[in-house]
C-alpha cells in the first residue's frame, strides 16, 4: 500500500541526485604502518639472519644429523601418544564430571583439581621416583590379599613415567575442554536422540560429541602444540627427546645457541604442520554449522 | 492388544516443592487424535514428556499400548527400567519438538536414517530408501542433502516429522510443533500433520493452533494447574465449555 502525497517538486530530491558517485575513504596515512613494518623486517634481517654470531651455517649442518632426527622422532611420537591418551582420558573424565551421581562427578572433580593444580614438572619427577613410595606395585583387594605384584622399577621406566605424567596431566585439561564443548551443544539434541530410542551413551557418541567437536578442536589444537613443547620437560628424566638430543650435542661442542636454534626450527616446522591439520579437522566438524542458503530467522 | 494407546491415572510430577502435575487422568484410544490445550505453565508439555519418559513421573500410573514406559511392575511397586529397556520403548513412540532439534551435523537424509540404523539396526540401503520416501511425503525430497541450517523452520519441522516416522512409531507426540515458526510457515507443517491423521496415526498434540484442534482432533483436553479440567470433542469444548476456567481461557484466545 502506498500513500500518495502531493508535494511540490521543490521539496523533493531532484532525480539527478541518484547518479551521485560514491567515493571510498582514501587512507591518506596508510603508508605509515607499512613503512614501520618494512623497517622492522629489515632490522630483523640485518640483526638475526645476517648476524654471524647466530652461526646459521652450524645450524644448517646439525639440522639433519641422526641424533637430532632421533630426538625429533621421540618428540613426535611421545606427543602423539600422550595427546591421544590425554584426549581419551579427558572424554571419560568429562562424562564422569557430568554424571548425575555425586560420587562419580566428585571423583572427576578431584582428579581435575589435583592434576591441574600441581606443576607438571613435579608430577613427572614424582612418577619417575614412584619406586621410592611404592617399592612394589600389585593388584589386590584393599587391606586384603595381593593377587599379582611387580617391582615398581621394572614397570616405571623413564619412558613409562613420561607417558604417565604427560597423559594424566593432559587428561585433566582435556576434561575441562571436552566438558565445555559438550555443554555448548543444545540440550534438545540429546533429548531428540533419546526420544528416538538411543541410550544416553549412544546419544553422546553419535549426536552430542560430534557437534561438541566444533568447540573442542581449537583449544585441543592449542593443547597439542603445548604438549609438543611440554615433552621437552622429559629431558629432566633422561629421555632423549629433541631438546635432550640438542643438549647432548652442545654439552660436547659448546655450540649452545646454534643447537637451540636447530630445536626451534624443528618445533616451528611441527607446529606449522599441526596448524594445517587442525584447520582440516575444523573444516570437517564444521559441516552443517554455517548457514549457506536462506534462513528464516528462526535460528537462535 | 489394548484398545487404549495411552492410559494415565493420577499422574503426578513434583520438582522440589513445585507440583507441576497434580493427578492427571487421561486416555487416548488407538487411532485417536487428541490435542492438549491450556495456559502456559499448566503442565501440557511436561505431561507429554512423561508419556515417553523423557520426564520421570513422581507417582501415578502411565502406560502406552498397555505397557508401562519407564517402569516394570513387581508386586505393588513400580521399578525403574534400565536405560536400554526404556530406550527400546521410546523407540516406538515418535516425538516432534517445538524447536525441531534436528541433528545439526547431519543432512536431512542423515537425520532421518540415523535412528533406524543405530537403534533398529536396519540396513543402510533399506533405511535410505524409506527415508527418501518419507522426505518425499513431507514434500522435501529435493532437500535430502541440505543441512538443517540451510532449511527454513517449516522445512526443518517437516524433516523432524519424517525422522520420527522413520521409526514406524505406534504413537506420535507433538510438543507445540508450530509455536517456533513464522506465521506463513505454520500451514505447511499442519498439512503434513493432517496427512498423518488421515492415515490413522494415533497422536497427542500440545498446541496453540485452535483451528487445527477444532478441525482434525477427535477430542480436545483442556489443562490447567497440573490437571486435565475438561476433555471432550472439539465442538463441545470450544462451543459449550462446561467449566469456568475453560470458558475464560477460550475467551482470551479465540
Amino acid at each position: 500500500m502506498t500513500i500518495e502525497r502531493e508535494l511540490p517538486d521543490t521539496e523533493r530530491a531532484p532525480p539527478e541526485l541518484a547518479n551521485l558517485r560514491i567515493v571510498p575513504r582514501n587512507g591518506r596515512y596508510r603508508w605509515i604502518p607499512i613503512a614501520i613494518v618494512i623497517v622492522l623486517a629489515l632490522m630483523l634481517l640485518d640483526g638475526v639472519v645476517f648476524n654471524p654470531r647466530f652461526e646459521w651455517g652450524v645450524v644448517g649442518s646439525y639440522l639433519f644429523t641422526p641424533t637430532i632426527l632421533q630426538g625429533l622422532a621421540t618428540t613426535v611420537w611421545l606427543t602423539a601418544l600422550c595427546m591421544s591418551l590425554g584426549v581419551l582420558l579427558g572424554i571419560v573424565i568429562a562424562v564422569m564430571r557430568m554424571s548425575p551421581s555425586r560420587i562419580v562427578s566428585g571423583f572427576a572433580r578431584l582428579y581435575i583439581w589435583f592434576f591441574r593444580g600441581t606443576p607438571i614438572l613435579v608430577q613427572l619427577i614424582f612418577w619417575y621416583n614412584l619406586a621410592a613410595l611404592f617399592p612394589n606395585l600389585g593388584l589386590g583387594i584393599p587391606f586384603g590379599p595381593t593377587l599379582i605384584e611387580f617391582r615398581t622399577n621394572d614397570i616405571i621406566t623413564p619412558l613409562a613415567a613420561a607417558i604417565l605424567g604427560l597423559a594424566l596431566n593432559e587428561g585433566a585439561y582435556m576434561a575441562e575442554i571436552v566438558r565445555a564443548g559438550i555443554s555448548s551443544v543444545d540440550e534438545g539434541q540429546d533429548e531428540a536422540a533419546r526420544a528416538l530410542g538411543m541410550p544416553r551413551l549412544k546419544s553422546m557418541r553419535r549426536i552430542v560429541l560430534p557437534q561438541a567437536m566444533r568447540f573442542i578442536i581449537p583449544p585441543t589444537g592449542n593443547e597439542t602444540i603445548g604438549m609438543l613443547k611440554m615433552t621437552s620437560l622429559v629431558s629432566v628424566i633422561a629421555l632423549s627427546d629433541l631438546l635432550y638430543s640438542a643438549q647432548a650435542i652442545y654439552s660436547r661442542t659448546f655450540e649452545t645457541i646454534p643447537l637451540l636454534l636447530v630445536c626451534c626450527c624443528w618445533y616451528l616446522v611441527l607446529t606449522s604442520l599441526l596448524s594445517v591439520v587442525q584447520a582440516r579437522i575444523e573444516a570437517y566438524y564444521g559441516r552443517g554449522a554455517t548457514p549457506v542458503g536462506t534462513n528464516q530467522g528462526d535460528r537462535t | 492388544m489394548s484398545h487404549l494407546m495411552v492410559e494415565a491415572r493420577g499422574v503426578e510430577k513434583k520438582i522440589g516443592h513445585l507440583e507441576i502435575l497434580r493427578g492427571v487422568d487421561f486416555d487416548v484410544a488407538r487411532g485417536e487424535v487428541v490435542s492438549l490445550i491450556g495456559p502456559s505453565g499448566s503442565g501440557k508439555s511436561t505431561f507429554l514428556r512423561c508419556i515417553n519418559h523423557l520426564t520421570k513421573i513422581t507417582s501415578g500410573y502411565l502406560s502406552v499400548d498397555g505397557e508401562l514406559v519407564g517402569y516394570q511392575r513387581r508386586g505393588n511397586a513400580l521399578h525403574e527400567l534400565s536405560e536400554n529397556e526404556t530406550a527400546a520403548k521410546r523407540a516406538e513412540i515418535g516425538m516432534v519438538f517445538q524447536r525441531f532439534n534436528l541433528f545439526g551435523h547431519k543432512t536431512a537424509l542423515e537425520n532421518v536414517i540415523e535412528a533406524p540404523i543405530q537403534v533398529k539396526r536396519e540396513r543402510r540401503s533399506e533405511a535410505t530408501e524409506r527415508a527418501r520416501a518419507l522426505l518425499e511425503r513431507v514434500g522435501l525430497g529435493h532437500k535430502a542433502d541440505s543441512y538443517p541450517s540451510q532449511l527454513s523452520g517449516g522445512q526443518q519441522q517437516r524433516v523432524a516429522i519424517a525422522r520420527a516416522l522413520a521409526m514406524q512409531p505406534k504413537l506420535m507426540l507433538f510438543d507445540e510443533p508450530t509455536s517456533a515458526l513464522d506465521p506463513e510457515l505454520v500451514g505447511e507443517v499442519l498439512e503434513v500433520m493432517k496427512g498423518l491423521v488421515a492415515d490413522g496415526m494415533t497422536m497427542v498434540v500440545v498446541t496453540h493452533e485452535m483451528g487445527f484442534a477444532r478441525e482434525v482432533c477427535d477430542r480436545v483436553a483442556f489443562m490447567d494447574e497440573g490437571r486435565i479440567v475438561e476433555c471432550s470433542p472439539p465442538s463441545e469444548l470450544f462451543d459449550r465449555p462446561r467449566t469456568e476456567r475453560a470458558r475464560s481461557f477460550l475467551a482470551h484466545i479465540l
